[in-house]
Parts: C-alpha cells; sequence; structure tokens
C-alpha cells in the first residue's frame, strides 16, 4: 500500500484554539491516480490543503511527499514557496487566484518563474542577450502556448486574465498550476460554479493530465458528478476526520457516509 | 520665450532626478504596501558614494571622464543598493505581517540611523566637488535678450535617466524577474504557491529601488557640486510627492510625477519665488491627496480577497 504513494499524511491535527479543524486524519494519494476528498461543509477539507501548501502548520501529524527522484520531503517543515518550488506541489483556489491585471500568457509564464531565473542567471543574462536565456525563454513559450491550446485559450493570450469568463478562468488556473510543473496538483472545487457542459469538460481536462503527466491528483470536490466519474479513489472526511476511504462506488454505499450527509435516525446521536 | 525654454530645461533636468528616486518609493509600496521613508537617505548616501568615488578615480589616476563616471556610476549603484538591502533585511523584514504602522516608524527610524552615520562618518559640513562635466550648447542666438544654455550636464542626466528609465521599463514588462514582481505585487500569498521567493522579490525591490536613487545621488552631486547629509530628506519628501501626484504603485506615475514637480519647482522659482518652491511642492502633494487621492495614473485601490 505504501509502495507507489506519492502523498502519504499521517495523524494529521490542526486545531484553531480549542477547534479541532482536523482530528488525527491519515490517508495518502498515489501517483497517476486521482483522489477525492469529500465531506460535508465545515469538515476540514480545504483545511488539510491549507496544510499541505503550508499556509498552517500542523499541531500534529507526518505530511510527506515522494519526489520521481525517490527523495520524500516533509510538508509540514517547509517554508510555503519551495513546497512548490522544490516538492513541486501546485495547488488551485475555490475562489480563483489570477493576477488578473497580467495577461493570460503571462500568468503561465510567471509559473515558469524558477526554471527561467535559473536560465537567466536571475535576469543578468537577460540584460545581455545570452542565448541560454532566449532559447529558455522561448520553451516557457512553447509550454504556455501548448497550455492555452490545450484548454482552448490561445485566441486571448493577450488578454487581461481577469477579463476572462468565469469558466475560462478555471481552466486557466489549472494550466497555470500545471505549468509549475508539479507530481502533485491539489484542486481546491474545480468545479464550483460551472455549468454542466463545463463541469463535464473539466472532466476530461484532468483525466487528460493524469493519463498525460502520470502525476497524482488530489481534488476538493462538492460535485458528485465529477467526483464519481474521476475518481479513482475517495476519501470522505467529516468533523475533521476520515469516516470512510475507497472507491467512489464503495464509497456511496457507505453508511457512515450516508449518515454524514444525510442523517440517519433520530436516537442515534451525531458526533 | 527664451526664459520660459530656460525653465523648462532646468525643470526636466531636476524632474528626471525627482523621477528616479521616485520610482523607489513607488516600487516598495507596490509590493509591500509601505512608505519607505529610509528611502530619500538612501539617495543621499549614493551620493556621498558617487563623491568618494570621483575622489577614488583622482587616487587612481583614472582621468578619462566617460570611464570614470561609468565607474563611479557602477560603484555607486552597488554599494547604494547594498545599503537599500540591507535595510530592509534588518529594519523592515522582521516587521513584516505585523501591523501596518510598524514598518513606516522603522522607516522614520532607519531614516535617522542613516543621516547620522553619514554626518558621524563623514562630518557635518557641506562638501563641495569641483564642476567634472564642463561646457554648454547655447541655444538661443547671440544677441537674444535672455541666453539659453543646454549644458553638456544636463544632456548627460537627461540621456542617462532616459536610458536607465527604459531598461527599467523592460525588466519590469519582459523579464522573468519582472514579472515575479509584479505577481507579487498583486497576490503575493498566491506567488508563493507557485515557487516564487517572495523574500528575494523584495530585497530585489530593495536592491533595484536604491540603485535608481545611486544614479540619482550621482547626478545630484555633479549638478550642485555639493552635498551634505541632510540632503536626503528634502529630495526623498519631493519624490514621495511626485510618486503620490503620478499615482503610488504606478511606475509610469513616477516618472510622470517626477518631471511634473520638477517643472513645477523650477517654474515657480523662475516665475513667483525661489524662497517658497518648496511650497509649491507640496501644495500640490495637498492637492492631489484633496482631488485625486489615487494620482494621476493610479488605480482605485481593490481590497485584495
Amino acid at each position: 500500500m505504501m509502495t507507489d504513494s506519492l502523498l502519504c499524511v499521517e495523524h494529521l491535527t490542526m486545531r484553531f484554539g480549542g477547534l479541532s479543524a482536523i482530528n488525527d486524519l491519515s490517508f495518502h494519494a498515489k501517483k497517476n491516480q486521482i483522489t477525492a476528498i469529500i465531506g460535508p461543509n465545515g469538515a476540514g477539507k480545504t483545511t488539510v490543503f491549507n496544510c499541505l501548501t503550508g499556509f498552517y502548520k500542523p499541531n500534529v501529524g507526518k505530511i510527506s511527499l515522494t519526489s520521481p527522484s525517490g527523495r520524500i520531503f516533509l510538508l509540514e517543515r517547509m517554508e510555503g514557496f519551495r513546497i512548490a518550488k522544490e516538492a513541486r506541489l501546485a495547488r488551485t483556489f475555490q475562489n480563483i487566484r489570477l493576477f488578473t491585471g497580467m495577461s493570460v500568457l503571462e500568468n503561465l509564464m510567471v509559473a515558469q518563474h524558477n526554471l527561467l531565473m535559473r536560465a537567466s542567471l536571475y535576469s543578468l543574462a537577460g540584460l545581455f542577450g545570452s542565448s541560454s536565456f532566449r532559447r529558455a525563454e522561448q520553451r516557457a513559450l512553447e509550454l504556455a502556448r501548448y497550455w492555452l491550446n490545450k484548454i482552448g485559450l490561445l485566441d486571448y493570450a493577450d488578454q487581461p486574465a481577469g477579463s476572462l469568463p468565469y469558466g475560462s478562468q478555471r481552466r486557466l488556473e489549472i494550466a497555470r498550476a500545471m505549468c509549475t510543473d508539479p507530481v502533485l496538483l491539489c484542486l481546491d472545487e474545480p468545479a464550483a460554479g460551472l455549468n454542466p457542459k463545463e463541469s463535464y469538460d473539466l472532466n476530461g481536462l484532468l483525466l487528460d493530465i493524469r493519463s498525460e503527466f502520470q502525476i497524482g491528483i488530489l481534488l476538493i470536490e462538492h460535485d458528485m458528478s465529477v467526483v464519481m466519474n474521476i475518481s479513482d479513489h475517495v476519501v470522505v472526511l467529516d468533523h475533521g476526520a476520515r469516516i470512510a476511504e475507497g472507491s467512489p462506488t464503495a464509497v456511496q454505499a457507505d453508511p457512515a457516509v450516508i449518515h454524514a450527509y444525510l442523517g440517519t435516525a433520530p436516537e442515534e446521536p451525531t458526533c | 520665450m527664451d526664459y520660459f525654454l530656460q525653465q523648462l530645461i532646468n525643470g526636466l533636468t531636476l524632474g528626471a532626478i525627482y523621477g528616479l528616486i521616485a520610482i523607489g518609493y513607488t516600487m516598495v509600496y507596490g509590493i509591500i504596501g509601505m512608505i519607505n521613508f529610509a528611502h530619500g537617505d538612501i539617495y543621499m548616501l549614493g551620493a556621498f558614494i558617487s563623491m568618494i568615488g570621483f575622489l577614488l578615480m583622482g587616487v587612481l589616476g583614472i582621468t578619462f571622464l566617460p570611464l570614470a563616471l561609468l565607474l563611479v556610476l557602477l560603484i555607486a549603484m552597488v554599494f547604494t543598493a547594498l545599503y537599500g538591502w540591507t535595510v530592509e533585511r534588518l529594519a523592515y523584514r522582521p516587521l513584516r505581517g505585523s501591523v501596518k504602522l510598524a514598518p513606516l516608524i522603522s522607516a522614520i527610524g532607519m531614516s535617522i540611523v542613516l543621516q547620522n552615520f553619514a554626518q558621524v562618518a563623514q562630518g557635518a559640513r557641506v562638501k563641495p566637488l569641483p564642476p567634472i562635466i564642463k561646457g554648454s550648447i547655447q541655444l538661443s542666438s547671440a544677441n537674444a535678450d535672455y541666453p539659453v544654455t543646454l549644458s553638456y550636464l544636463q544632456i548627460v542626466i537627461m540621456l542617462v535617466t532616459i536610458a536607465l528609465m527604459l531598461g527599467f521599463s523592460w525588466l519590469i514588462t519582459r523579464t522573468s524577474l519582472g514579472r515575479s514582481q509584479r505577481a507579487t505585487e498583486q497576490d503575493m500569498t498566491m506567488a508563493a504557491l507557485l515557487g516564487i521567493d517572495v523574500d528575494r522579490v523584495v530585497s530585489t525591490t530593495f536592491v533595484i529601488g536604491a540603485a535608481l536613487a545611486a544614479v540619482a545621488g550621482l547626478m545630484v552631486t555633479l549638478y550642485y557640486g555639493v552635498i551634505d547629509f541632510y540632503i536626503g530628506f528634502v529630495a526623498g519628501m519631493k519624490a514621495f510627492t511626485a510618486a503620490v501626484l503620478g499615482g503610488i504603485g504606478s511606475l509610469p506615475g513616477a516618472m510622470l510625477g517626477g518631471l511634473l514637480i520638477g517643472l513645477i519647482e523650477a517654474f515657480w522659482s523662475a516665475y513667483f519665488s525661489i524662497e517658497y518652491k518648496d511650497v509649491a511642492a507640496f501644495s500640490i502633494l495637498i492637492l492631489v491627496l484633496l482631488f485625486r487621492p489615487t494620482g494621476l495614473l493610479g488605480k482605485p485601490e481593490v481590497e485584495k480577497v
């Protein structure tokens, strides 16, 4: 079970004052798989993401991410930007956070910042027009164009990102995360606010990313048409603890999950 | 008309210098939302380092003027940038994330520290430098009632400023460094999530701002020929006014604001009263704050979510 595990969360606990947002949570996400985290509102899903990306430092627990080279990163000990740069974990937000004042293309270029900075010797070489800088810039542009093409925004490359319609902004945010060359892509409610057609297209995009780049995808989602159709593995949270785990169909039939979502007979007190 | 033309030349020269300092204010404000009140003193240090640089050139016997100028420019930029970097590291970074007033007070403290440092290290007396770039072009005909001159020094100042502004705009709009700078300015957290080392970006901002202020310091040393430890205060306040006039946070705004303040000061001194030229410049600050708080090219502040 641990062998091809990409992300391994063990005994994660996050308290805010007296409130335990996450309580002794353990789960793992595998490479080349889409893992969905679901649960009722306030179950602690986004808090898990915030712990993964270094926004919160968990009180207890270990979060390890295995890089393709075999190196293991302990995310709870790393600075925010190093999690993205070295452990290569990318994330999107429930409320989209594009650089709205920058162009669509620039949003994708800025995600390739580290690669470009190294190639350009922190822009010094760029001043003298070195060829390695221009080659790196060219490669970055190609990757950006590849993603623009994939998400159907090639014609909008020079528009300000903030002027795009909502659905396009979502796809752009995913493309931007992919431009950082992640090993694990964490998506916080990517289907929120999308219409059924857009949500269906999103499924296609995510399956595409999984098969083409062989990376792990960790997904928080309320839209069950997304979760049930594309997930390989589902983790169900309630009140900060894991109540079920397994394949989408197994989870759907789990009594604990039905209880958490719908409640059961009144004599059973909810915890 | 000739008199007007002369004031225009003087105003543009002065404005170029203010513009270079104003960029430092506006960049720092854009990226971490604080007014770096020590920036004027960084410029003052730039002037002192330039003067030391010229003396060094004299000692080393480098008399070929363009080479000496270039070397002094480099020395001033490098050392002043180091000061800028250090100030951020010591006085501002530890306070990032605390209340907004804390780095501001720290900046005022840093300003006093730098002034006293220069006063103790270099003495309180005014330091003269003999004119280095001499000569001028006569623009008006010989029998005109008011001779209009454009000195070579003024040409150098304007050319250097234009070159720096172009290079700087290129850096901000075209390079990866500039992109990460703009990204950090918009959303620091998101920039970090894309693997951008935000601390380094902020440091770079201070380094660039200080290097530009050093150039301004060098040019003032050449232009006026006298400097003292206190020049940073007034010049800093004027450049700050320029940044506010142009719209704080906006880079083209800082350049435009600098030019306007320079022109206002020159024309006010020429046509009204030279004693009240600072009053004119600061009245502009008050008027802008009253009637157009976002400045000429600034955008209204949108609360970041």
